[in-house]
């Protein structure tokens, strides 16, 4: 039946062969490649059957390293926090962190156990997401790719560093960073909207909010239109840009028939990378401006007409009494 | 296993049962749901009390399933009405040794109060709980600590009554009395102890913070709000009130972000212990907006002082007084009274009973005020 397989939740093609290498047109690229690819049913119906080689470099094993630093001083951290007891450690794993320093030490060095290891974690993190973030120019240079990734996974490193880097010295103390912490990063969250007057009148995560909004709202019909083409050719998106087919025709007509615009098969991808790229980076500005330029943020919004005041006849006599909610009365 | 001619005739007829098969499963199950919902009844039907202006989602939501439930407590109030005293009538402390606090009420209203103490308090032990010497008739003694700790509870009953009615009557007349927190236990449930440091592991706030505690409501929010805000009188508020301030986060006076969650932490325990969310008091939209708060919110910020002078005049005074077995588990300190200790999870104790009408001798400080009752038939 034609028409089930492009009905289904999951990939219904899998193309097994010869295990794909990748080109190597200097002879010396496959050095790099570790791994002896195969073949995994299951991964091949949610993306590509092959599992492996990976290209990991010198930048990905450095980045690792630091990483998986980063992540055990927390591990240790949280350990000592519960007296190294393993039962303790994963029953209270969700609500352990390794904190910032106390605000008194502003941006010294803090005492090992106030903050100290934070601060030591918080270096190798940055340190192994910036070699990350190198890796991916550098396997992008060697693909003779354009740099879209790189600079779409800076974006996302911009708000990573104004929450850790930059906010904190513009406020000087690493006190105001977020904590390495399951729900503790959570009450962080909360805790920052509330004592900078709601966050959600801040203008910036307003539009952060719009175009992560947007980015699902986007990924959803530029998925679904592909998928609902693909009988036509549509999934050949890199063909169609230039050599409009019947699928092209078809997808465009949809949309331009429900709502009078249609974006392009080369144009929706420019949407989606500027949907999702605008996310962090409003987001990170609304962030970098809390505390150093704005501190009460529903105020902010009052002051400039962007918040409305209630004409002050609130009701209450209307509302109903507790021993009526209660059935006393 | 199945006779031959079935196999052969089903090899020969090949059908796709399974597609009609979970066609007709899901509607049948869907059309048994609807059917249940609309003869049964919805069984997590929610009521809500509007607490500010429409259209602003400012409402107290609560199951229909337990609105309908009484608190279990308010059966086990008893009446007992004041015996009006007539002239020249003995009063309590000319007849007994040692009544330092009811000497001024009527011997009969005291026996009367007395018995309704044991009631509320111990009522297995009965008098003998305070009074070592009950059985001998010695009644005078203050041997044992629970007649001291008792005594001064009774004054500090009072005290809410004729000092605090602004949160305790704040609606109509409820008032407290030992009932109100003792609900015949000698311990009162719901009292508190402090549990910081936390984590010996760490310093500064993180020494406080990041553990499951009952102190806490279970968060991972710091574990001292409650000494810091309703034993200590730390400032509460984090908020600036300007849209920009000019200020140094590292100077301690200046909230921080860490601030907040402590304060996020008190609040919680607040709304747990009412049994109600944010905005039975607040305006969501701005926490710290006195414009735009509900009259709730004054009621509790009296009650927040209330809590601060119990604890403060009344509970941790008496630490000396305890035995050690009624001293907290970590740090040896007096039990402490908050909002839960009378609440216990309902907006008003015992759902706005008035349990004082029939006790004049602890609404006030002073000479207790009798009033002919009105006879109704």
């Amino acid at each position: 039946m034609f028409s089930v397989e492009y009905q289904n939740i999951f990939t219904q093609v899998q193309v097994r062969g010869e295990p794909e290498w990748g080109t190597d047109d200097t002879g010396t690229l496959t050095e790099d490649r570790a791994g002896t690819p195969g073949f995994s049913n299951l991964l091949g119906w949610l993306g590509n059957a092959q599992l492996g080689p990976i290209n990991l470099g010198m930048a990905g094993v450095v980045s690792l390293a630091s990483g998986l630093l980063w992540l055990n001083i927390i591990g240790f951290n949280m350990l000592a926090q519960v007296d190294w007891s393993i039962s303790e450690f994963l029953r209270q794993l969700f609500w352990l962190s390794l904190d910032p320093p106390s605000p008194e030490y502003g941006l010294s060095i803090p005492p090992l156990q106030d903050g100290g290891w934070y601060i030591i974690a918080s270096f190798f993190l940055l340190f192994s997401v910036m070699a990350w973030w190198y890796r991916s120019w550098q396997l992008a240079a060697e693909q003779k790719m354009g740099k879209h990734i790189f600079w779409a996974f800076g974006a996302a490193i911009w708000l990573f560093l104004v929450l850790g880097l930059f906010r904190p010295i513009l406020m000087g103390t690493w006190s105001e960073a977020v904590p390495y912490g399951i729900f503790p990063h959570l009450d962080w969250t909360t805790a920052f909207s509330i004592r900078y007057g709601n966050l959600y009148y801040n203008p910036f995560h307003c539009l952060s909010i719009v175009f992560l909004y947007g980015s699902v709202l986007l990924f959803a019909m530029h998925g679904a239109t592909i998928l609902a083409v693909t009988r036509y050719g549509g999934d050949r998106e890199l063909e169609q840009i230039v050599d409009r087919g019947t699928a092209t025709e078809r997808a465009a007509l949809f949309w331009r028939w429900t709502m009078g615009f249609n974006a392009t098969m080369e144009g929706i991808h420019r949407w989606a990378w500027w949907f999702a790229v605008l996310t962090p980076i409003t987001g990170g500005i609304g962030i970098l401006l809390t505390g150093t330029v704005v501190d009460n943020w529903f105020i902010w919004a009052q002051e400039h007409h962007f918040a409305p005041m209630y004409d002050g006849s609130y009701g209450y006599e209307a509302f109903g009494t507790y021993e009526a909610f209660i059935g006393q009365e | 296993m199945l006779p031959k001619w079935f196999n052969d005739w089903n090899n020969k007829n090949p059908v796709d049962i399974f597609g009609p098969a979970i066609l007709v499963g899901a509607l049948g199950g869907a059309v048994l749901v609807a059917a249940a919902l609309v003869s049964l009844g919805q069984p997590y039907a929610t009521d809500s009390l509007q607490t500010g202006p429409r259209g602003t989602g400012m409402s107290v939501p609560e199951f229909v399933a337990d609105l309908s439930q009484p608190d279990p407590d308010i059966a086990e109030i008893f009446e007992d009405p004041p015996i009006i005293p007539e002239e020249g009538e003995p009063l309590a402390g000319d007849v007994y040794e040692n009544v330092q606090v009811l000497g001024e009420v009527t011997e009969a209203n005291f026996l009367r109060l007395m018995s309704a103490i044991s009631l509320w308090v111990a009522p297995d032990e009965g008098c003998a709980y305070c009074h070592s010497g009950a059985d001998e008739g010695n009644y005078a003694d203050d041997d044992l600590y629970t007649k001291v700790v008792a005594r001064r509870m009774i004054q500090m009953t009072q005290a809410i009554n004729e000092t605090w009615e602004g949160h305790v009557n704040a609606n109509k007349q409820v008032g407290v009395t030992c009932f109100t927190c003792h609900r015949g236990e000698k311990v009162p449930s719901d009292i508190w102890f402090k549990i910081a440091p936390v984590n010996m592991a760490a310093e500064g706030l993180s020494a406080i913070q990041n553990r499951a505690t009952i102190r806490s409501q279970y968060t991972s929010l710091p574990v001292d709000a409650l000494e810091t805000y309703l034993l200590e009188y730390n400032v509460i508020a984090v908020h600036n009130l300007e849209s920009r301030v000019s200020e140094d986060l590292t100077d301690p006076d200046v909230p921080a972000i860490q601030d907040a969650e402590r304060t996020y932490a008190l609040m919680n325990y607040v709304s747990n212990s009412l049994g109600v969310n944010c905005v039975f008091c607040h305006n969501s939209r701005a926490f710290y907006d006195g414009g735009q708060v509900t009259p709730q919110w004054a009621t509790a910020s009296l009650g927040i002082a209330m809590v601060q002078d119990l604890n403060n005049t009344y509970l941790v005074p008496l630490r000396d007084t305890y035995p050690p077995e009624r001293l907290g588990p970590i740090h040896a300190d007096a039990p402490k009274a908050a909002c839960k200790t009378c609440h216990k999870g309902y907006q008003q104790p015992l759902q706005g009973t008035n349990v004082i009408g029939d006790w004049p001798e602890l609404q006030t400080t002073g000479t207790p005020v009798y009033e002919e009752a009105v006879v109704t038939d």
